[in-house]
């Protein structure tokens, strides 16, 4: 028995209600900018340092200070990290949202709040903790200056008092928050033991929530997808990064900076290994990333829907010239005004069919932090294996809120850099198995030409013109339809061979059921809960999870396989839905639609109820 | 039977080449077109240059003079952007490989209108490149409409009067700090042979606004871009010299009169002053000079401004000898220690 694990349990409820242990979401509203990601952080941290389950969403609007926002952490001992559509502990420290955030909570929530704004009025059926944080402010914090982030910290120590947070951890959470800064950590933690001590002196607990110790975090990690992609782009030798600043992907592209900036400077001179270039705009960041990626680097840029729509002209070129290119889409509900905070896969379609004429994209769908990790890997290789423009198709909800997960591994797999002749040899190497060199021309029966890059060799045969649709074989000016047309379908072989070759679903086939889920990207997190909750109902259902475009040739077998297949959007016009009945054809009445587009990230109830609602149809 | 003569083999320059080896597809565009001129000149100067052929990058976006990169130094690679974007691609490509000679061409259309927001951005990084433009005031490609460089008042041949004023590109390309601003004609062929050839040896961004008739679209009575009003308009600056870092310099310059500049690579551009007052490295005096003759209405033409020490983009982001490009997978990826850190900052 480990008694070495200190334990601070929550103080037993008054009332006679069963305890609700590990498994209750905790909302925390404030206003923007008054320092409570901090306090909110520290209070993530500490669950999860008591090796419970734990995920955290920050609810954020578009603005810099003083509109309202919410945080929420969700604590599950069985691993459920998708947003939590109720909510049993609310922490209400924003005057202006206080009492619509009352209103909403479940009945028999815990409602700590500013004793002030006298709450207790509003409901009768939940359990209301008052507590003075202006005054206890005033007398726990000296600096007038700091007093304003300060009170945000008091009810970090109220809420483990009340849910039985061990202190111990607080505080180491408290210390990795100000990275040991001493001065700032005796501040807040000053503030967090006098929110404690005064509500273990004056409250008395009545509602049902508490946290305990479990074992269920031990070595594991906590970071944002955004992180986790930039880790990836670091581990995958990327060497030029160009990018517009853009909610919510800028975190990618600066995580990635700071990565480099430790990680990737080369050991004998000391210099970068990498160029960052913060461009003018979307439609230069694509530009440069498609430059660099002719020139023979593996570049990227980060963005989201709105500089999707900028890249459109130049992705169409990248799909024509046959240059490997490699974007983020962090999707966020667009256009520029309106919820840029907020999130959505809403990019799907656009995304898949951006720019003129036939052109087609390959997108990577990660659904957590490890797949932003693995896949912002995998997408060079695919972008210079089929020479094309890949998007790696992440959402707000993943890219920029924080998730558990297992350390990343170190990558195995080396660098896949595509068909590149570099050298003189190897360029009359192909000239003698192939009858010589030219640029466009599908010598292997894959799709995919061979390349050169400027500037390496000195060979007669080595350089060619790049330009857009119209050109031959040998990369020479063209009109004549038969060019064209030939050209057309060697990419749409390209395009073929990449079904197979793209990260392939992952399929939870075998309980019998004829019921199917079609789900991908973070959608995952509330389809896995709601397959654990539909199945105590009575309903068993089968689960296939895109990670990839084109569709692999496992998604039409897996709608043949059952006689009803719901597939989950997290937008309003069903977009990959909408792909699927084009790719399914004469399966395509099988498919139903569950869709979720409020903004919020999907929760696992939502899928239960468009399950539910079809199935008793 | 008559033994047939040993043919006179071509000249060839200090690397061996012939200023064939230089060539490319032949032109499309309109005979007589101002832009064919230019080609020649490039051509000819990175002949006399001895620049490495296969070392050249040819960058351009859409229009008819961004056609003209197929029409020299083929063994050179070449991307034909986008319209107006040119300049990221060749940023990018920079990054990438920064040991290439980049030459873009773009027209007036190209640079001012579409290109705008790409093309001072380019300057204000100062990324090495030479960047030609080939002014004729119309979209030709196009079929005849206005650009934004057209002059205030001029007309096109259906009669439509351009009444906004015309943008200097090279005063806009000194007020963002490039380094090597220049104003030519097409018609002009020594002063370009040598404007480009001074801009082959310049390290950062060098400009050549180069006015270059349309032949088709802007060359009748009314034009302030046609050939004639050119050639009866053009005032030079200054008689330019120009004496590459291979050969020896002679001394025999009047300094009163001359100006002299050496440019990084170790050439020397030799400024014979016909404005005597003038000093083309002073940045007022380029930009007073140029609004000067915007009212006047005067064409001047030669280097307006230079400024070879200036420092370019690539060697502020400090890159590697070894470009990116072909920088090796082991230097890219870091070890697996540095990977267990990462981690374990997120434990």
């Amino acid at each position: 028995m480990s008694t070495a694990i200190l334990e601070e349990k929550a103080p037993a409820p008054s009332t006679g209600a069963p305890p609700v242990v590990n498994d209750f979401s905790i909302h925390v509203a404030t206003a923007n900018g008054s320092g409570s990601m901090s306090s909110n952080n520290i209070l993530m941290r500490s669950i999860f340092q008591m090796g419970i389950p734990v995920s955290g969403k920050n609810l954020f609007p578009s603005n810099i200070q003083g509109l309202p926002t919410w945080f929420t952490i969700r604590a599950s001992k069985e691993g459920f990290i998708a947003r939590r559509r109720d909510i049993g502990v609310l922490i209400c420290m924003n005057p202006e949202t206080a009492h619509e955030d009352v209103r909403t909570v479940a009945p028999g929530a815990a409602v700590i709040y500013e004793e002030s704004l006298k709450l207790n009025t509003l409901r009768n059926d939940v359990h209301f903790y008052p507590v003075p944080f202006q005054k206890l402010v005033l007398e726990l914090v000296h600096d007038g200056k700091l007093r304003r982030l300060a009170v945000n910290m008091i009810y970090v120590g109220v809420a483990a008092w009340l849910l039985g947070i061990d202190m111990a951890e607080v505080e180491q959470a408290v210390a990795k928050q100000f990275k040991n800064k001493a001065k700032a950590v005796e501040i807040n933690l000053t503030a967090i033991r006098g929110g404690f001590e005064w509500a273990e002196k004056n409250l008395t607990k009545s509602d049902p929530f508490r946290l305990e110790r479990m074992n269920a975090t031990a070595g594991k990690i906590i970071i944002d997808g955004n992180a986790a992609a930039a880790i990836g782009c670091v581990m995958a030798g990327v060497t030029v990064v160009t990018w517009y600043p853009i909610t919510p992907s800028s975190s990618l592209a600066e995580s990635f900076t700071d990565y480099c900036r430790r990680f990737r400077l080369d050991p004998e001179t000391g210099k970068p290994t990498f160029a960052i270039v913060q461009a003018e705009d979307e439609l230069a960041a694509i530009g440069m990333v498609l430059g660099a990626g002719w020139a023979g680097a593996r570049a990227m840029t980060t963005t989201s829907g709105p500089g999707i729509s900028l890249m459109s002209e130049f992705t169409g070129l990248g799909y024509y010239a046959e240059i490997p290119a490699v974007i983020f889409d962090v999707q966020r509900v667009g256009p520029s005004t309106g919820l840029p905070t907020r999130t959505m896969q809403g990019d799907i379609l656009s995304t898949y069919n951006l720019s003129h004429g036939d052109a087609r994209h390959i997108l990577l769908i990660p659904a957590s932090v490890e797949e932003c990790y693995e896949m912002a890997m995998e997408a060079f290789n695919v972008a210079e294996r089929f020479q094309t423009p890949v998007f790696v198709m992440m959402d707000l909800d993943l890219g920029m809120n924080n998730w558990m997960s297992d350390p990343f591994p170190y990558p195995e797999k080396p660098f896949d850099r595509g068909k590149v002749l570099r050298t003189n040899g190897e360029i009359e190497e192909h000239v003698k198995r192939f009858g010589g060199f030219e640029r466009y021309k599908d010598v292997d029966g894959d799709g995919i030409p061979w390349r050169t890059l400027p500037g390496l060799t000195d060979h007669p045969l080595a350089a060619y013109f790049t330009r857009g649709s119209g050109h031959t074989e040998r990369a020479t000016y063209s009109e004549r339809p038969d060019d064209y047309q030939n050209n057309m379908d060697r990419l749409a072989r390209k395009f073929e061979t990449a079904r197979k070759f793209v990260p392939q679903p992952v399929v939870s086939n075998g309980t019998g059921s004829r019921v199917g889920l079609i789900a991908y990207g973070s959608s995952d997190f509330a389809v896995e809960e709601a397959r654990v909750i539909l199945k105590k109902r009575g309903i068993e259902t089968d689960y296939l999870r895109l990670r990839a475009l084109p569709f692999p040739p496992a998604v039409a077998e897996f709608v043949a396989g059952h006689d009803r297949v719901y597939v989950v959007d997290q937008n309003r016009d069903r977009q990959m839905y909408e792909l699927l009945t084009l790719e399914v054809r004469g399966d395509c009445t099988k498919l139903r639609s569950i869709r979720h587009y409020d903004g919020f990230p999907l929760d696992a109830e939502s899928v239960v109820e468009g399950v539910e609602a079809g199935e008793k149809r | 039977m008559s033994s047939v003569a040993e043919p006179k083999a071509a000249p060839t320059n200090r690397r061996g080449l012939t200023v064939k080896e230089y060539g490319g597809l032949k032109s499309t565009l309109c005979v007589g077109c101002g832009h064919d001129v230019i080609t020649r000149q490039i051509t000819q100067a990175f002949y006399d240059m001895g620049v490495d052929p296969h070392r050249v990058a040819k960058m351009s976006g859409i229009g008819c003079s961004s056609k003209t990169t197929a029409y020299f130094v083929d063994r050179g690679h070449g991307f034909n952007a986008v319209h107006g974007r040119m300049p990221s691609i060749a940023t990018g490509s920079s990054l990438a490989n920064p040991n290439l000679l980049y030459i873009g061409v773009s027209g007036d259309g190209d640079t001012a209108s579409i290109g705008a927001g790409q093309f001072v951005h380019l300057l204000r990084r100062n990324l090495p490149m030479i960047y030609i433009v080939e002014n004729n005031g119309v979209y030709g490609l196009k079929k005849g409409q206005f650009s934004a460089t057209a002059d205030l008042g001029s007309r096109l041949k259906t009669g439509v009067v351009n009444d906004l004023p015309a943008m200097d590109l090279c005063a806009m390309a000194i007020e963002l700090g490039c380094g090597y601003v220049a104003r030519s004609f097409s018609g002009d062929m020594k002063q370009l042979l040598a404007l480009i050839k001074g801009a082959i040896a310049h390290r950062g961004t060098a400009l050549l606004d180069v006015i270059s008739p349309c032949v088709t679209f802007n060359n009748h009575e009314d034009s302030t871009k046609s050939y004639k009003w050119a050639k009866d308009h053009e005032i030079p600056i200054q008689e330019i010299g120009f004496v590459p870092f291979f050969e020896e310099i002679q001394v025999d310059y009047d300094p009163g009169t001359t100006q002299d500049v050496t440019l990084h690579d170790g050439s020397h551009i030799r400024l014979r002053k016909l404005r005597t007052d003038y000093d083309a490295t002073e940045k007022m005096a380029a930009l007073t000079l140029l609004h000067e003759a915007q009212d006047k209405q005067e064409f001047l033409t030669g280097l307006v401004y230079v400024a070879p020490e200036k420092k370019d983009f690539i060697s502020l982001l400090n890159l590697p000898e070894e470009p990116l490009a072909v920088i090796p997978d082991e230097k890219a990826r870091p070890r697996p220690e540095a990977l267990a850190e990462m981690m374990e900052e997120l434990k």
